[in-house]
């Protein structure tokens, strides 16, 4: 592996009162994209979530390190200023906040990203929405659309999926997908730019590969392997098959 | 009908026995803690004292009145600028309201005829001083597009502004006026008594649009009301963001034509230690008059706020709908929302309100932190997101001073 951006170790958190995470660790090299997959209610989300520094998800054991800098203890702007950047599942509506407003303001803070709020709205065909209040009366497919407008703003170094193609369809996830290898450098040289994707699906893999799978069962990490092998395998024997297949026995 | 002078006697009769007498709202003021007139250093005199058109300005008034069609400042009692630009002359007339009793034979016909004159001791302390304040008039047809601006800035220490404003569209006009009132900072503590009568002939057109940029030592008691013709249409949007020691207004609008409409919307924004009071109602009069009532308040740190709205219909076939929306920001603030519908035995009237009061949404806050904002300016974009001008629907002359306001007023630190 080259060196890593995220390194998770022994990570357990708690929302509210019910443990979530059990001391799940996994470690993400420069230039690398991860997928995590899991039944409903593993975990995925929360790790994401935790990973952000989300408020509400308590981290009780464990450390999250980014490129080499402990981040378990800060906030979760700083964590955003750090360089890493989430795509909710499900972004709440912010009105009065309109999408330009706010795509400005990310590029402003950044100064001398890679394209105008026009530009990139383009890539993800969200010129029309521009004006529009945040997260407001969005499809499901704008909804995906804006959460990757506002990574293209942000150009982060690792960036964090939450089921990106889940409620879109076919048209909107390439264009979802294309937004997604332009976030992560995809086709750049030396791209050290890394990612986590949650999916349940896989359907996103076509468009942006991956290069390690995990699986997480019941808040622990049970499984890792080739992205692909993971899905023939889960497709074949379902989640159950993952706890006794010779992988999982060997983590 | 009486001739001027005994008219103006019989209103100082009548004010002489409400001298005393409490407004029904709001902390009772002992007007003997403020001074009648100016003292101690002087005020600004001058249009080119930066401070002052820094304070105007805070009101939403520019005095270089690029894209003005006239301007009127007052500073305490003194009128410093009273102009109608080239590109409106003989659309409307601006000046001084004692100059227009003089020279108008029809004021008495405006003069105290929307707002009693012994509602309280405040318009009754108004009625007893000399008649200060301006007066506008849209002329009968006239289209007047660039919006016209007044200002009343209180300036002197500890002393009492008493104005009292008639405007007037007259048949088939339209305008846009802004007023900014607001405190100069040689004035940390003080009194902003503002009666204010409007009048909307048939088929004209008003969006009056008010801002206030007050501080934490001064009072303010606007007093007004609207009347408001056949197929006439009075807009009120009242904007408030800064603190105020404490400040009530409860202005009425009369839609006593046939087909009339108004609209009043108010941006409150409680800060500090401010004791805010407002609301409006509107009295459904006219055939098939529409009304619609709409604001947004955000009771912040130690602040008090009361939202009044009060819809009464006297007619059959109107409607009208009031909403307030209220965010409560803070542990040790305040909000009251008081909606009131009063159907006079008009069994066809249509009266709906809506009211809520929320929290800040926490997940809101975190979203726009995993952006990279601090919880500030979160809280911040959020606020001002609340207290969106676009909402009030501002023609576009309007809307552009009023975002600019807004952009340096409420937000220090929003990225937004």
């Amino acid at each position: 592996m080259t060196d890593p951006i995220l390194e998770v170790s022994n990570l357990s958190v708690v929302v509210g009162r019910k443990k979530i995470l059990n001391e799940v660790s996994l470690s993400i090299g420069a230039g690398e994209v991860h997928v995590l997959l899991g039944p409903n209610g593993s975990g995925k989300t929360t790790l994401l979530m935790a990973v952000m520094g989300m408020p509400g998800y308590r981290v009780t054991g464990g450390s999250i390190v980014l490129r080499g800098r402990e981040i378990t203890g800060m906030g979760t702007d700083e964590r955003s200023r750090a360089g890493i950047a989430l795509a909710f599942q499900k972004p709440p509506p912010v009105r009065g906040v309109t999408l330009k407003a706010l795509a400005e303001s990310l590029l402003e803070a950044k100064a001398g990203g890679n394209g105008t709020v026009r530009s990139l709205a383009e890539k993800v065909r969200l010129r029309s929405c521009l004006d529009r209040e945040l997260n407001v009366g969005l499809s499901g497919g704008e909804l995906k659309r804006s959460e990757m407008f506002q990574l293209l703003c942000l150009e982060p170094e690792l960036s964090l999926f939450d089921e990106p193609e889940s409620g879109v369809d076919l048209d909107n996830i390439s264009v979802v997908g294309e937004a997604m290898r332009s976030i992560l450098g995809m086709g750049k040289e030396r791209s050290r730019k890394a990612g986590l994707i949650v999916t349940h699906t896989g359907h996103i893999l076509r468009y942006v590969p991956a290069d390690a799978g995990h699986v997480l069962m019941e808040g622990s990490i049970v499984c890792r392997g080739h992205p692909q092998i993971l899905f023939e395998d889960i497709r074949k024997h379902g989640f159950e098959g993952c706890r006794s297949c010779r992988h999982c026995r060997s983590i | 009908m009486p001739p001027l002078p005994v008219y103006l006697k019989e209103c100082a009769g009548r004010a002489e026995k409400a001298r005393n007498r409490a407004a029904p709202l709001g902390p009772n003021l002992d007007l003997g803690r403020y001074r009648a007139e100016p003292h101690g250093e002087s005020p600004p005199r001058k249009l080119d004292d930066q401070v002052l058109r820094e304070a105007a300005l805070s009101a939403g008034v520019d005095l270089s009145e690029e894209n003005r069609g006239g301007t009127y400042l007052q500073v305490d009692h003194s009128v410093l600028c009273r102009n109608v630009r080239e590109a409106c002359e003989g659309q409307v007339e601006i000046s001084p309201v004692a100059e227009a009793l003089e020279r108008d034979p029809r004021a008495e016909e405006y003069w105290w005829k929307a707002v009693a004159v012994d509602s309280d001791k405040y318009t009754a302390y108004t009625a007893l001083q000399a008649p200060k304040g301006y007066f506008i008039r849209i002329l009968p047809g006239c289209r007047v597009d660039l919006p016209l601006q007044t200002c009343l800035l209180l300036a002197a220490e500890g002393s009492i502004q008493d104005v009292h404003n008639i405007i007037i569209a007259e048949e088939g006009s339209t305008a846009q006026v802004i007023t900014g009132c607001a405190v100069h900072p040689s004035a940390k503590k003080g009194l902003h008594l503002g009666v204010s009568e409007f009048y909307i002939g048939r088929g004209a057109s008003l969006t009056f649009t008010m801002i206030h940029s007050w501080s934490g030592g001064i009072d303010v008691r606007p007093r007004s009301a609207a009347v408001v013709e056949e197929e006439g249409t009075f807009v009120s949007n009242y904007i408030l963001m800064r603190p105020v020691r404490s400040l009530q207004m409860y202005p009425v609008t009369t839609l006593r034509g046939a087909r009339s409409r108004s609209r009043f919307q108010a941006i409150v924004m409680g800060t500090g230690d401010s004791r805010i009071d407002i609301g409006s109602r509107t009295v459904l009069e006219g055939k098939a008059c529409r009304s619609e009532t709409l604001s947004r308040a955000i009771a912040c740190g130690r602040s008090s706020i009361t939202v009044r709205g009060q819809l009464t219909a006297r007619t059959d076939d109107c409607r009208a709908h009031l909403e307030c929306r209220g965010m409560i920001a803070s542990g040790e603030a305040r909000l009251r929302a008081v909606p009131e519908l009063d159907a006079e035995g008009v069994p066809r009237a249509e009266l709906s309100h809506e009211a809520a009061i929320s929290p800040i949404a926490e997940e809101e806050v975190a979203y726009l932190m995993s952006r990279g904002m601090t919880r500030e300016e979160a809280l911040s974009a959020i606020t001002r997101g609340f207290l969106n001008v676009a909402l009030m629907g501002l023609p576009p002359a309007l809307q552009g001073c009023v975002e600019e306001l807004m952009a340096v007023t409420p937000a220090e630190g929003s990225r937004l």
